[in-house]
């Protein structure tokens, strides 16, 4: 049960080996996974979309979507037809090529980046030895996709949350690389593989201290580079219609969604296989716990959206700037520190450190709360 | 590798270095800043594309972290900023055309003498194996550590600079 991706793949590129020449074989190697990946993202953002209307639905006490389908299980297909047929409206004065590409644009690092995902044993696609490197340059790659669409609409609206959803991007990614060192440092590797593997047996990175300051830094981070809630001001709907694809229509509104809820499928898998051990757990077969692990991370996710209240840009860009980036570098002294000593003093060392710190950024970071005012002569 | 599939990889990486160099044309000659910034993100890609058929995935991933995701966007950003965004066309070329010219051939000449004095090793034990990451750690934190700490303390000292020049407006 285990292995049955990975027996299948091999059973079928037996069956080919039987009558086909060897480069063919090859060829169909990586048209299998090449193909399993182009299905795989497609599909899991579909039912995100259902999994986060149904969730979010409940948190608002609604039902959600459950008139197309038992469930509504069929919604996502109803949904891809309705985007399918919509007219497609390109503004008059919108840049042509710039307005055409930057849907397309942005879904191809969103699927590039399944490539180096672990999800099961042996079951990545391409083991890169530098896949955490490979995840971070890739998905860094999507501004410019948003900026052809903001810049390509000429909208005011399409302009404001391309330079908003930029400045966040530049902003969070720091940090975000940042807290993935102390796992590389501990792993001694950049491939997801490896990573993986030095988890295993339980020895999760999210159950040490630095460990779990890093795993907190990096899905805030996370959360925040694929623009969802709290940290969607780029289409803050209530400020700036929809951001940078307001002028979209259709499909092309539709390929930025999947771009969207494929991001935070992948922030999710790379964060369970950094810090939670990827798909290291007892019993059930590997994939299940890896889909186990990543669709928790998604619920959170969504509970987010469903709880908390938009940041302000300067609160957005104060905590990347003024509170996770100073938490990050004091995290690769703290795992450095761990490395070093021994196994009590560690964990008290690295424990102390890192809630002092804690206090004391929160501390410094404390905004300004103007005094209560009154009034002597108004009542 | 199998021949049919690194045949096929040939063709594939002289059809991205052709794609670079007519990018690379365009961010010279397009009179749209917006399309220039695009095509030069074009060329950064291409280079990338490159050292990952030359096996330096590190160096490509460093390549595109940098320049396409960090360099390119500040570019665009400076781009978005300027008050002719709305012009549709900016004359590329000034009068200190000519000039430039002739500094840039004579460092054409310069680049394509070096080039060709430099022996090509293809097959000869001058040709290493892949560097992996661990050799390039190895050499920047072992035998180039010095460069390595002088190029972080000018970083250091921009970073600084930078923030002052900045803050004087306030």
């Amino acid at each position: 049960m285990d292995a049955l991706f990975v027996n299948l793949k091999h059973g079928i590129l037996s069956m080919a080996g039987t009558f086909a020449p060897d480069w063919f074989v090859a060829f169909l190697s990586m048209l299998i996974s090449i193909s399993a990946i182009a299905v795989l993202g497609p599909l899991i953002m579909m039912y995100l979309t259902l999994i986060e209307r149904k969730i979010v639905g409940r948190m608002q006490n609604r039902i959600g979507p459950n008139r197309v389908g038992k469930f509504g299980l069929l919604q996502p297909l109803a949904d891809g037809v309705k985007m399918l047929t919509k007219e497609d409206i390109v503004p008059n004065t919108a840049d042509r090529i710039a307005h055409f590409w930057a849907p397309i644009l942005i879904v191809v690092p969103a699927l590039l980046v399944f490539a180096v995902i672990p999800f099961g044993r042996g079951m990545t696609a391409v083991n890169l030895n530098i896949g955490i490197l490979y995840f971070l340059a890739v998905s860094s790659t999507t501004t410019i996709a948003i900026f052809m669409a903001s810049w390509g609409s000429r909208n005011k609206y399409s302009i404001i949350g391309g330079m908003r959803s930029v400045a966040q991007m530049v902003s969070y990614e720091i940090p975000m690389v940042l807290s993935a060192v102390p796992v590389i440092l501990a792993s001694e590797s950049l491939s997801t593989g490896a990573i993986v593997d030095a988890q295993s047996g339980f020895q999760w990175f999210v159950f040490t201290p630095w460990g779990f300051a890093a795993f907190i830094i990096f899905f805030l981070c996370g959360v925040a580079e694929c623009n969802r809630s709290p940290f969607d001001l780029p289409e803050a709907e209530s400020e700036i219609v929809a951001g940078f694809h307001t002028e979209y229509s259709g499909m092309k509104f539709a390929l930025f969604y999947m771009a969207e809820f494929m991001n935070s499928f992948t922030v999710s898998a790379m964060t369970v296989t950094l810090f939670l051990g990827g798909w290291d757990g007892p019993l059930l077969p590997s994939w299940v716990w890896f889909f186990f692990k990543t669709y928790c991370l998604i619920f959170i996710m969504i509970w987010f959206r469903g709880t908390l209240p938009r940041l302000r840009v300067d609160q957005l860009m104060g905590l990347a700037w003024k509170f996770f980036l100073p938490l990050t570098f004091i995290n690769i002294l703290v795992a450095g520190l761990w490395f070093f000593t021994g196994p009590v003093a560690r964990v008290v060392s690295s424990c102390a450190i890192l809630i002092a710190s804690f206090m004391v950024l929160s501390y410094l970071n404390k905004g300004y709360t103007p005094e209560k005012r009154t009034y002597r002569f108004a009542e | 590798m199998n021949a049919d599939l690194s045949l096929f990889g040939n063709i594939a990486v002289y059809a991205i270095m052709g794609v670079s160099v007519i990018a690379a044309i365009g961010v010279v000659t397009l009179r749209n800043l917006f399309h220039a910034a695009l095509t030069l993100a074009m060329v950064l890609l291409g280079t990338a594309a490159v050292f990952i058929s030359l096996q330096a995935e590190f160096l490509a991933m460093v390549q595109i972290l940098i320049y396409v995701g960090a360099v390119m966007t500040l570019i665009i950003f400076a781009v978005m900023l300027t008050s002719r965004l709305t012009d549709e066309s900016i004359p590329q070329q000034n009068k200190q055309g000519f000039p430039a010219f002739l500094v840039v051939s004579l460092l054409g000449a310069v680049l394509i003498f070096i080039l060709l004095q430099a022996p090509w090793p293809i097959h000869a034990p001058g040709v290493h194996s892949p560097v992996s990451v661990t050799d390039l750690a190895k050499a920047m934190l072992g035998n180039y550590v010095f460069p390595f700490e002088v190029i972080s303390v000018i970083l250091i000292a921009a970073l600084i600079g930078a923030v002052t020049i900045a803050k004087k407006d306030s």
